[in-house]
């Protein structure tokens, strides 16, 4: 029984000894040959941003120009390129704004292009001075004519200049309780159009005002769209009013990708376009050099994820830290003893945290799996199969999540859409077991359960989001390696939990 | 001080969630044995065919067609259980106490007629009370009838005994009790009592509910430190046979004393839990050990053998 202990615990040192060398090598040589830092530097990152237009091509020859970005404060353009079969690609300027311009005599059906950037982030710097927009001057029908010079004059005298017109403005519209003039403005142009409104009503008494494009920068993400800004200029100064902009979103950084008045991309031939974006941060020595070296290198060491295309390595960025969430479930199960409802659920709903933020991701789990455990508990009165109740239970938790979004949208927490990022089917097995835990062994394992459950997901989520995590899974593939080499000896930790030293009390007391 | 340090419950010898997955169940129970134990129609019939006394089986409804012609079938017994073969933790087990003219009596008094045993045969059948809702099958037995001495013991159902059997040898032991806080379960997570019992005799050393020292049962008011078991050595040759004729290395034994039959094997855990310990005031580690330090001789010893050696062994 020893031996036979003995030479399994040997051939697990074995294995664990090589993932760490193999692991830590590959590191240290990515380290040393690469110049990959250990830590995120302090230096400013490097954003690489992927634009992917996408549009139907209805057999004729097609132009698309779609705007680039150009140096701006806090943002320098080190490197750009694109990718379009089949297409020439010229970076041209169109009406003095830089332009990616894409033709091809013919082409048919779905098209993807792409077009790539490297933008360094940076303190400040010089960058052009938009010139103003040309003054136009809007009119509307009545009686909305009369409705925009009510809510203007309102505005204007209770301001001092085109400044302090704008925030008038913005917050006449953005109050909670607002004026009839201006529900009445938003009902006909609808909220997402609302720069557009403002931009017009400013032009309309001869301040130049434009809508303008920006992107917001954070790290991993995927299928981002651009967001209308309002820029107004006066003599020398203008700035940058931060309308479609949401409340958590505003300490990322926002690259301004349409600095003027203008379309951002513009399809000849080709129908039911569309423009998405994808984002990267790297923490890099040498500005660009690396993320080309780490992506040409053909040596098996240097095999990397910079290879792949942005939207893909943004996807990594995510994949990769799974084992850590997988790590942190390992911890608190074997080291402290939690119990969790669903071995991994905590690291998807951990996963859900990352997009919905935490404070609402807790909130929102907390009511969506309390409002479906009082429905579920109705529901076993009725006695159904399991897959039909499970089923049942989907479609309860759906609704839950779309009456949650629509009631905290009405009420203007735009936050409560967030909702919609957990994993649905999870959330539904969830409120299942915890309602047949409630049944079965009653509300103190549900409340211990669900706690384990929830206390796991949060620290899984300090660890997924912690930048220096972020940065080693996805720039170290080897640490994939250690990961696995610390879970596989946990796998085999029979010392105490820490819970059981409390478990255990009663009976070291009773034997002193 | 919230929490006991590490070396003082290793001096205790006290076996944590860790160790009893890896070094008890992971060594020592192959996986392939475990339907042997999880299914109650499966762990009965290899009873029945090592000749381990079983409570009767009156029959085991297989299919909805079974349940429609239950109602002759229980005709000539007035008490019975009906169990699902795969449930655990005392889940969907249905005990008829008494009939009383068309309707049958459950232990709390409850009158059902023949179509609510249906529906609950039914409900076994589909999967209601199984691991997963998978498919199960209904076990009918014949009812325990409780040991006069354990009167006062128990709220509902019967007081078993589960012993933990360590490659043959009886090793420690506990009666559970359930109460009016665990629902008639006999599960010590969920409130029943555990009363550790001497292996060397059967004697109550300790008692315990929610890890929580008491001596007497908090529904009835009887006195746990003086119950007495009957038929203690053959009860615990009943547990060592149980290990023999599952091939399991570590095993939680569940046993009940009829009046009629005495000591019958009721089901086997592969998974026995640790609160046992607490029950026992005492951990399970130094007697692991002592087991280990045994000759393999003696592990080749019949089971009567092997249950006088622990008796002499352990307190």
């Amino acid at each position: 029984m020893k031996s036979r202990a003995r030479a399994r615990q040997f051939s697990l040192f074995a294995i664990v000894g090589v993932l760490l060398v193999l692991g830590l090598g590959q590191s240290i040589h990515r380290h040393y040959v690469y110049d990959v830092p250990w830590i995120p530097g302090t230096e400013k990152p490097i954003w690489s941003i992927e634009a992917s237009v996408q549009f139907f091509a209805r057999g004729e020859p097609v132009t698309v120009n779609l705007r680039r970005p150009k140096d701006q404060s806090g943002f320098a353009i080190l490197d750009e390129n694109g990718a379009s079969p089949g297409y020439g690609l010229s970076f041209v300027n169109v009406g003095g704004q830089p332009t990616a311009q894409w033709t091809v005599r013919q082409a048919d059906g779905q098209q993807v292009l792409y077009y790539r950037a490297e933008v360094l982030q940076r303190d400040a710097g010089e960058f052009d001075d938009e010139p103003p927009p040309e003054i136009r001057s809007p009119s509307w029908e009545e009686p909305y004519a009369s409705v925009v010079e009510a809510v203007l004059d309102q505005a204007v005298s209770l301001s001092a200049d085109p400044f302090s017109l704008t925030r008038q403005l913005i917050s006449q519209f953005r109050a909670s309780d607002r004026g009839q003039n201006e529900q009445l403005l938003m009902d006909v142009v609808g909220d997402q159009n609302l720069t557009d409104l403002l931009a017009n009503m400013l032009q309309s008494r001869g301040i130049p005002a434009a809508t303008v494009y920006g992107l917001l920068l954070e790290d991993g993400r995927r299928r981002q769209r651009l967001r209308p800004l309002l820029r107004v200029w006066s003599d020398e100064q203008n700035e940058v009013f931060p309308l479609g902009i949401e409340a958590g979103e505003e300490d990322l950084p926002l690259l301004l990708w349409q600095p003027t008045q203008g379309y951002v991309l513009d399809v000849t031939g080709g129908t039911g376009s569309e423009l998405r974006f994808s984002m990267i941060r790297s923490e890099l020595t040498n500005y660009g050099q690396l993320a080309g070296t780490l992506g040409e290198a053909n040596d098996w060491l240097g095999f990397s994820i910079h290879s792949l295309p942005i939207e893909e390595q943004a996807l990594f960025k995510t994949i990769l830290l799974l084992p850590i969430g997988a790590l942190v479930v390992c911890l608190l199960r074997i080291f402290v003893g939690l119990r969790t409802s669903g071995t991994f659920m905590p690291v998807l709903i951990a996963l859900a945290f990352i997009e919905t933020s935490l404070t609402t991701g807790l909130v929102g789990f907390l009511l969506v799996v309390a409002v479906g455990l009082m429905i579920r508990s109705y529901m076993s009165h009725l006695n159904l199969l399991l897959v039909a109740r499970i089923s049942a239970v989907i479609i309860t938790v759906i609704t839950i999540i779309a009456l949650f979004s629509v009631f905290s949208f009405r009420v203007g927490l735009t936050e409560g859409l967030k909702i919609t990022f957990f994993p649905m089917i999870i959330l539904s097995w969830t409120v299942e077991r915890m309602s047949i835990l409630w049944e079965e062994e009653g509300w103190r394992e549900v409340a211990i359960q669900g706690f384990g459950s929830l206390a796991t997901a949060v620290v899984a989520y300090l660890a997924m989001t912690s930048l220096l995590v972020r940065h080693l899974t996805f720039n170290f593939i080897g640490l994939q390696f250690v990961v696995l080499a610390l879970i596989m000896m946990l796998g085999s930790y029979t010392g105490y939990r820490l819970l059981e030293l409390v478990r255990f009390k009663s009976l070291a007391e009773q034997n002193s | 001080m919230m929490f006991v340090s590490p070396r003082r419950l290793r001096e205790l010898g006290i076996v944590g969630m860790n160790q009893r997955n890896i070094s008890l169940i992971g060594d020592l129970n192959p996986r392939h044995l475990y339907p042997l134990v999880d299914n109650k129609l499966k762990t009965k019939l290899l009873a029945a065919e090592k000749g381990l006394a079983t409570p009767a089986l009156i029959g085991a409804l297989r299919t909805q067609h079974d349940v429609q012609g239950l109602e002759p079938f229980l005709e000539p017994h007035d008490g019975f259980a009906i169990k699902p073969a795969k449930g655990s933790g005392g889940k969907g087990i249905l005990v008829i106490a008494a009939r009383r003219e068309e309707f049958f009596v459950k232990a709390n008094g409850q009158e059902l007629t023949i179509d609510e045993i249906r529906r609950h045969a039914s409900n076994i059948l589909s999967g209601l009370f199984s691991l997963g809702g998978a498919p199960d099958v209904a076990v009918i037995e014949e009812l325990i009838k409780p040991h006069a001495a354990y009167k006062n013991l128990s709220v509902e159902g019967v007081p078993d005994i589960r012993v933990i059997v360590y490659r043959g040898f009886p090793i420690m032991s506990m009666m559970r009790l359930s109460t009016r806080e665990s629902d008639g379960k006999a599960n010590l997570h969920q409130g029943a009592i555990g009363v550790g019992l001497t292996i060397s005799g059967g004697r109550p050393v300790n008692a315990t509910q929610f890890n929580r020292r008491v001596v007497e049962h908090p529904d009835s008011g009887a006195d746990l430190m003086s119950i007495q078991i009957a038929d203690w050595p053959d009860l615990l040759e009943i547990a060592a046979r149980s290990a023999d004729a599952t091939g399991l290395g570590y095993l939680g034994s569940d046993i009940v004393v009829d009046r009629r039959y005495g000591p019958l094997l009721l089901e086997l855990n592969a998974r026995p839990g640790l609160a046992i310990q607490l029950a026992n005031n005492c951990g399970l580690a130094p007697r692991v050990r002592a087991i280990d330090d045994l000759s393999p001789a003696c592990f080749r010893q019949g089971p009567k053998m092997r249950v006088d050696r622990a008796m002499s062994m352990f307190d």
